[in-house]
């Protein structure tokens, strides 16, 4: 009898199932990912996240068609019976293959990822000095918004607009935004989801995270990391609205906390943390 | 659990045999030592001292003074102190307490230096805390099925995340280490014993005790830190949270306690012949984890003993408002805490690449490589930590460096996988129930594995951290690694600890139910973190409604396949008991080849070892150990 070239089948399964579904994957899934297009921020993220499930369903069919060719060819037919497989114990050259191939996907994750993120922080909280600074839309400034936690909410304010502190969140369209996310007493996270924006916000800490407007959007903003008792309701929503209504709804908001904000404290990148109270 | 021994001393009254030091005693001083511990504390409490207790009406030095002296009570009630002070007043060392099977029933219940016995305890009570765990995990996702509060309040659904969340990390990191590395090591190395066997009965009795006063939180009003604790929240909490820091101090002990008696064994107590390439793989697993242990809990115990003292003695390492750092807590608890991962996943690559040569019938594919596997994982796993603080503006500068390393485990993962892959490769593959949680292993961490890298890489992190995308992570990898290698070790060698087999079909409505209802439950979850729900919130979007349904409705489906097990464990080891066969899967390794049940000294004689650890293959020789008096010297197998 013939003996059967394993190798070669297998290798025929794995082509046969892994293209199809890596295009799939690829052309069809990935590009309508979470979070959208809404920023430029989000965009970066699904391009990112459609390089890394292309890579991860070669890698997952690899070691799944792999498994399955192998427990149906290899099986015991009659279980009855004890019979002894062949005693290989190694390869010397598949094992190198298999460091030097491994080797080359985790470089070239770790180089793409390194990459993307020094083109502009992706969004991501990077300290009070941040390296990865993307430059704003041309003939444009880019706007600072500072996020102020506390337990449970958060507010904002425009140091461009005498410092202002307003409940909710506006920004303009196509708009280099710099957020200086900070905390007033636990550890909090600000998540702007559609923007694709995450940073710590630490007590006494400016954490800043850059997002790049394009059109009108709407978007939640969650708090992601846990900060107490009523962490589940800390959320709200702002909107990027064209610059002729954020100029509009910015004057509104600095008639109506104006009385308010000469009350507060004068606008600093961070303020003394709220002593401790036991709840 | 021996049923002949409790016929062992007749004439003593069952009463009698109650008195002395067992665990209902070290409950009456648990109970004393912690009245005397918070009335002494209620007195140290000065009015200098109530900065924060003041506030909230509770006084935490009186807990955890009630909490210390009540383990000691504890202890003392086990027989702990017994043989310091005998020793003390001048009588002969022993080694052995309470190993003789005159002892029947009661040493499973009091301090027994028999590794086998306490094998069987480390069972009984991880799993008794699990099943708490899994309850609490039931609860959270009854409480999501709406996307606001409607079982529980936000109090209680915080409460019950962290009470799952810390059982599970908690009390589950030993429970490969502690029944099976425990019950094995001495066998698999050829000695009658474990190397301190006072520690080892000590860690597991600690470890009772760290599970009892997590669960004392519920009367302090719980704690809403979840897991991890992070500082300054943990320091506002009720006294609830000094039960989460008295816990994770026991369990960091104990887990200290575990690791290096485990080292100690493995590195001076191996028989004649058995060289470290000679170890069963299963051996370098327990061991690469028992490093990690030993190194890792330490900084865990430091962590909380700053937060405990934040609490009490009015130090502020934590509280920014007064010169603290909110950083250092998740700095040290994640240098801690990265390890703890692998300290979960490393025993489960060791069952793995021990079990498939029994069922391939084949020898070990890649032995070495295998075991570079397992080292590389261990060695870098103290290099990653900061990627739990990708978001949070820590030196931001040095996450391409984080990003690499992290990206790095892969690679000695990866071996782990060849070697796995390689023992499958012509070989004859018998699927047995041990076997069919070994495939289950190979898929859902392959899931676990593939999904990190949406989680290392810092630009995909920003939408992936902090979610429930990660939680469905590390379920993948840590209850699909864990876990299911936690289930292959019971079906494989339960019913040569306990001498009664399993249950064929509810073992294997277990095993498929439990497969397919973790996949339904977890897999979701990722489109879940996706889609912009965070972890630990008790409300979520509305449109997110139906997957949240889904998954608890397979969440479910998993419990009940819990349950299957406990029914299949109850059936046919306590009621409907039939005697397993001595090796029903003709495994050559050297547990197997003992009489049943294993006699209470191992072995008759010291049996030398082979050269090849995994004698299995068409040109290779059944050895024969030294079982029950058999020839000394195993036959020179060893490839042909």
């Amino acid at each position: 009898m013939k003996e059967v070239n394993h190798f070669r089948r297998f290798l025929l399964w794995y082509l046969a199932t892994t293209i199809p579904l890596t295009l799939i994957v690829v052309l069809v899934l990935a590009p309508g990912m979470p979070p959208g297009n809404g920023t430029v921020q989000a965009s970066a993220v699904v391009a990112d996240n459609t390089v890394f499930l292309g890579v991860a369903s070669v890698i997952f069919m690899a070691v799944l068609v792999y498994f399955v060719y192998s427990l149906i060819a290899f099986r015991e037919r009659n279980p009855s019976v004890v019979t002894e497989g062949p005693a290989i114990r190694g390869h010397p050259q598949i094992q190198l293959w298999w460091i030097v191939v491994t080797m080359g996907i985790v470089l070239f994750l770790t180089a793409y990822g390194t990459i993307r993120l020094l083109e502009g922080g992706s969004g991501g909280g990077q300290g009070p000095n941040p390296i990865a600074v993307p430059s704003p839309p041309a003939g444009t400034k880019p706007l600072q918004v500072q996020v102020i936690a506390q337990q449970w909410q958060f507010t904002y304010r425009y140091p461009a607009y005498g410092g202002v502190e307003t409940p909710s969140i506006e920004i303009p369209t196509n708009t280099l935004v710099e957020f200086h996310v900070t905390s007033l007493d636990v550890i909090h996270s600000f998540w702007a989801y559609q923007l694709n924006v995450k940073a710590d916000a630490n007590p006494g800490v400016d954490n800043i995270a850059y997002a790049q407007t394009k059109g009108p959007l709407f978007f939640n903003v969650r708090c992601s990391e846990l900060c107490g008792l009523w962490h589940g309701y800390m959320f709200n929503s702002g909107r990027v609205v064209p610059r002729a209504q954020f100029a509009s709804w910015i004057a509104l908001q600095q008639r109506q906390f104006g009385a308010a904000r000469r009350s507060l404290p004068p606008y600093t990148r961070q303020y003394f943390p709220t002593p401790l109270r036991r709840g | 659990m021996s049923a002949i021994a409790v016929t062992a001393r007749p004439q003593t009254p069952l009463w009698r045999r109650l008195l002395g030091f067992n665990v209902l005693t070290g409950i009456v001083l648990a109970v004393g030592g912690y009245i005397l511990g918070h009335f002494i504390g209620d007195h140290i409490h000065g009015s200098n001292l109530n900065y924060y207790s003041a506030q909230a009406g509770q006084n935490d030095i009186a807990i955890f003074l009630g909490y210390l002296l009540g383990v000691v009570g504890f202890l003392v009630g086990l027989g702990f102190a017994n043989y310091p002070l005998r020793r003390m007043l001048g009588h002969p060392p022993t080694l052995a307490e309470k190993e003789s099977e005159a002892h029947g029933t009661l040493r499973y219940f009091s301090l027994s230096t028999d590794h086998k016995v306490v094998a069987m305890q480390y069972l009984v009570g991880i799993g008794f805390f699990f099943f708490v765990g899994g309850l609490n995990a039931m609860l959270i996702r009854t409480e999501l099925l709406q996307p606001n509060t409607h079982v529980f309040g936000a109090n209680q659904y915080l409460t019950l995340v962290g009470m799952h969340g810390t059982m599970m990390m908690g009390m589950m990191t030993s429970s490969i280490l502690g029944p099976f590395a425990n019950w094995l090591l001495p066998l698999m190395l050829g000695t009658r014993r474990m190397a301190f066997p006072r520690v080892e009965a000590l860690t597991f009795w600690l470890l009772m005790a760290a599970g009892v006063v997590l669960i004392t939180t519920v009367f302090w009003g719980g704690f809403q830190t979840g897991w991890t604790g992070y500082q300054p929240l943990g320091g506002q909490g009720t006294a609830g949270f000094d039960a989460y820091i008295g816990f994770f101090i026991l369990v960091g002990i104990s887990m200290c306690f575990l690791g290096f008696n485990l080292l100690a064994t493995a590195i001076t107590m191996r028989g004649p012949g058995m060289t470290w390439s000679r170890l069963p793989i299963f051996i370098w697993g327990v061991l690469t984890t028992a490093i990690l242990m030993l190194l890792a809990s330490p900084m865990l115990a430091a962590a909380l003993m700053m937060a405990a003292m934040d609490r009490t003695v009015q130090t502020t390492f934590f509280d920014p408002g007064y010169g603290g750092s909110s950083y250092l807590w998740q700095n040290l608890f994640w240098v801690f805490g990265h390890p703890e991962v692998y300290i979960v996943a490393l025993p489960g690559f060791g069952i793995v690449l021990e079990l498939l040569p029994v069922f391939t019938r084949k020898p070990l594919w890649g032995y070495r490589i295998a075991v570079a596997g397992m080292l590389g994982v261990a060695f870098l796993s103290w290099f990653v930590w900061q990627h739990h603080l990708f978001m949070s503006g820590i030196n931001a500068d040095l996450r391409p460096f984080y990003m690499l390393s992290t990206e790095l485990i892969s690679i000695p993962t990866g071996f782990i996988f060849l070697a796995a892959m390689g023992t499958l490769w012509r070989g004859r593959i018998r699927f047995t129930i041990p076997m069919w949680f070994c495939i289950a292993w190979a898929f859902n961490f392959l899931i676990g594995g593939i999904s990190g890298v949406f989680l290392s890489d810092v630009p995909s992190d920003v939408l992936t951290h902090g979610s429930f995308f990660s939680m469905a992570h590390f379920h993948y990898t840590i209850m699909g690694g864990l876990v299911f290698t936690f289930f292959a070790a019971i079906y494989y060698w339960v019913p040569r600890m306990t001498g009664f087999k399993f249950n064929e079909l509810l073992s294997k409505i277990h095993f498929w139910s439990l497969f397919i209802a973790f996949n339904a439950t977890f897999g979701p979850l990722f489109a879940v973190g996706w889609l912009g729900q965070p972890r630990r919130v008790v409300t979520y979007p509305a449109f997110l409604q139906g997957l949240n349904i889904w998954v608890s409705i397979s969440a479910y489906v998993l419990g009940l396949s819990m349950l299957v097990f406990l029914v299949n464990v109850v059936w046919s080891q306590l009621f409907k008991r039939e005697p397993a066969e001595a090796n029903p899967w003709h495994s050559k390794s050297i547990e197997f080849q003992l009489p049943t049940p294993v006699p209470v000294h191992d072995f008759d004689r010291l049996p030398a070892f082979d050269p090849d650890p995994y004698p299995y293959g068409e040109p290779v020789q059944v050895p024969a150990y030294a079982g029950g008096g058999g020839p000394a010297i195993a036959s020179g197998g060893g490839e042909a």
